[in-house]
């Protein structure tokens, strides 16, 4: 019952395409503020991996509250706009209806996406330090671990918008990864 | 008690919900509710209807607040057909 309600909301607000615009866009921030920072942390020498999880999950946390605040206070203004303009041209209040539950509820189900979606991907990427920090052996080492997590989620968004946009998945992916690469280079460069 | 058995309603609504799930919100109130709906005008953000239900016993009020519940008004009741018992 709640979903197809939620359902409905979505169709009438025409939200479905905003909240994937914003996971995708804000996913993306997440990944690669995680992989600046963890390679950042790998170019400067010996920082112990309590610090590198502390700091990576403060920033994991910053990014969901930046997503949920800002897209909130945006969407819940850009909805109240649409319902006034409605109301006028009905000439009457839309009080008990779907529109005016979507202006109450889809603001924060766009914020949630939006806030979600870098918490979300960020804690992926910060797995292999876990792992690490608690005892497990990894191949690449800690942080050239978190930092492949990276680029692969960076690939996946990548794929994922071109299979939206109905591009070709594998130049969209490649797209994303080498935005990815110029990124690590530029800090490399700048260590 | 006499039944509604159809109605021609004059109804304003906007563009979301699309027609044809407004037809299917009123169509699901009752079984073997018949809606018909003509689309009289489409302005910016609205557009007029002439809907037209037929059904055995018509819910009136499920009708008016199903209506409202998907954003539209309604302006007049143009034609009834109600058979007493």
């Amino acid at each position: 019952m709640v979903l197809k309600q939620i359902k409905i909301l979505l169709k009438i607000s025409h939200s479905e395409e905003i909240m994937r615009r914003y996971f995708v866009v804000n996913g993306f921030d997440g990944a690669l503020t995680m992989l600046g920072l963890i390679m950042g942390f790998y170019v400067s020498d010996r920082v112990d991996l309590a610090v590198v999880i502390t700091t990576c999950l403060a920033a994991a946390l910053a990014l969901g509250m930046s997503g949920i605040s800002s897209a909130y206070i945006s969407e819940a203004a850009e909805r109240r706009r649409t319902l006034a303009r409605l109301e006028k041209a009905m000439a009457a209040s839309l009080n008990e209806s779907h529109h005016a539950r979507a202006t109450t509820w889809i603001p924060w189900l766009v914020a949630l996406v939006n806030g979600a979606a870098p918490l979300l991907i960020a804690l992926v990427i910060i797995v292999p330090l876990w792992l690490a920090h608690s005892g497990m052996e990894l191949v690449l080492g800690p942080l050239p671990a978190a930092m492949a997590v990276a680029l692969v989620i960076i690939f996946l968004l990548g794929i994922f918008l071109g299979r939206v946009g109905g591009t070709f998945w594998l130049w969209s992916g490649l797209q994303s990864l080498t935005v990815a690469l110029v990124t690590v280079g530029l800090i490399y460069l700048i260590s | 008690m006499a039944s509604v058995q159809r109605l021609v309603l004059d109804v304003l609504k906007p563009h979301q919900p699309n027609t044809l799930e407004f037809a299917r919100a009123i169509a699901a109130l009752g079984e073997g509710y018949q809606v018909d709906i003509r689309v009289l005008e489409v302005d910016e953000d609205t557009e007029t209807l002439q809907v037209v239900i037929e059904g055995n016993r018509l819910d009136f009020e499920g009708i008016s607040s199903a209506i409202s519940e998907n954003g539209a008004s309604l302006h007049s009741i143009d034609e009834v057909s109600v058979v007493g018992k």
